[in-house]
């Protein structure tokens, strides 16, 4: 049996990690409401920008634009979207097998993939596999659009130039506070939006067609990148969100763990030191017995 | 007098949400204004000011990229961001000025020709920046 000092070691050791975890998911909380706010925020301008996409892209044949053409597919590419650090559950780890998942049923019907990985754990995971085409590390913890449109111009130009043939977003999806599932979005080649939301309001309305400055197909150039942008934005927000939810799930998790061992330690102790106690009492009375003889 | 809804959003979050008597607007083929009961209307944004009037009152609004539609007596700018006068910090939009200058010699003498979309792109934002803070009332 280990002796009342280890025992009281271990105690204060699993004290401390229990004070860690628990700031851990404060922490989190803290930054999950900011990470909320900004889904919030941005919501408005997805929802917006899909209704004018669809009204405009109704009423156009799809194969005109490079970026929503369909070709067969020899090389598929699959972003993965992840967070930058660790400490967070299954979270990462659930994104990663569905994306390997993934990957697994390209190459069983022969096609190439490659990767590009948003956030430090997906590449940490596909690194050995040879196939990360593109890495972007730390831009997980501010979340900026220049840097989503950085991430999606680098994918359109390689759909563009043929390198790829299709590509699939795969990220975790924020659904509650407690709930975060992994999620596989068709990203490439873009397909055509679901008017139906905005041919209602054009026909509640004004009746007739809208007037486009410059033509459709040039306002459609600019669209669907920026489309893309707004897809690449949206999984980042939500992956952010989620981690932190993940987090602070996590850590309220350790933390009552760290409390279920300080009961079950203290008890061993408590136990340690009365047997202590009784077998010292012993002693005195033997003693004192001898005495009196 | 008959007003027009004006929405003005961008990715992080609504900016202007509320009615006015005109909204003039940099767009593809150049300025263009819009008054209530406009036709159906989509057009392309580029950097520029963005001037709405409220009963005499004028507002102005720095904008960049992105696009705007009007259907419904109903106008509504995506774009990536926009900013009021007050918020302009005219210093930061002087010196980003200088730099985008700079930057555009330097890429135009190395025929850079991402360096000098980037930096072309750059000094639009800073000059409708400055016009616009001039505009405004402090």
């Amino acid at each position: 049996m280990a002796s009342l000092k280890d025992v009281k070691t271990q105690i204060t050791g699993v004290k401390k990690t229990s004070q860690i975890t628990k700031a851990m998911n404060m922490v989190s909380a803290a930054k999950l409401r900011g990470a909320q706010q900004k889904m919030e925020d941005f919501r408005p301008y997805a929802g917006k920008f899909n209704e004018a996409l669809g009204s405009i892209s109704s009423n156009m044949q799809s194969n005109e634009f490079p970026l929503m053409q369909a070709r067969e597919v020899n090389t598929a590419e699959i972003i993965v979207v992840t967070s930058d650090r660790g400490l967070c559950g299954s979270f990462n780890s659930n994104i990663i097998s569905m994306a390997e998942k993934l990957m697994n049923k390209y190459e069983a019907e022969g096609k190439k993939v490659s990767f590009v990985c948003v956030g430090k754990k997906g590449n940490q995971y596909f690194k050995k596999t040879g196939k990360v085409r593109k890495n972007f590390p730390d831009i997980m913890s501010h979340f900026q659009m220049f840097n989503a449109r950085e991430i999606a111009q680098d994918v359109a130009a390689s759909f563009i130039g043929g390198e790829t043939d299709e590509v699939q977003l795969v990220y975790g999806s924020f659904i509650s506070v407690a709930r975060q599932v992994p999620k596989t979005l068709h990203f490439l080649p873009v397909q055509p939006i679901e008017a139906e939301e905005a041919s209602e309001t054009a026909s509640e309305g004004q009746q007739g067609a809208y007037t486009y400055e410059p033509s459709p197909e040039e306002i459609m150039d600019v669209l669907l990148p920026l489309y893309m942008n707004v897809m690449v934005y949206n999984a980042m927000l939500e992956v952010g969100a989620s981690e932190h939810a993940a987090r602070m799930t996590a850590m309220d998790n350790a933390t009552n763990a760290c409390k279920d061992i300080v009961d079950n330690l203290t008890m061993i102790y408590n136990k340690a030191r009365q047997a202590a106690i009784t077998g010292d009492l012993m002693d005195i009375v033997g003693g004192a017995e001898a005495l009196k003889g | 007098m008959a007003t027009i809804h004006l929405e003005v959003v961008t990715p992080s979050g609504p900016v202007v949400n509320e009615d006015v008597d005109i909204v003039s607007a940099p767009g593809y083929g150049g300025d263009f204004g819009v008054l209530a009961n406009h036709s159906l209307f989509l057009s392309t944004i580029k950097i520029g000011g963005l001037v709405y009037k409220q009963g005499g009152k004028e507002n102005h609004l720095m904008v960049s990229g992105g696009f705007c539609e009007v259907s419904n007596n109903k106008i509504t700018f995506l774009v990536e961001s926009a900013e009021t006068g007050h918020e302009i910090d005219v210093d930061r939009a002087l010196r980003a000025k200088e730099r985008a200058e700079k930057r555009l010699a330097e890429a135009k003498t190395k025929q850079e020709k991402i360096n000098l979309t980037r930096a072309e792109a750059a000094l639009q934002r800073a000059l409708a920046r400055l016009k616009i803070a001039e505009r405004s009332p402090k």
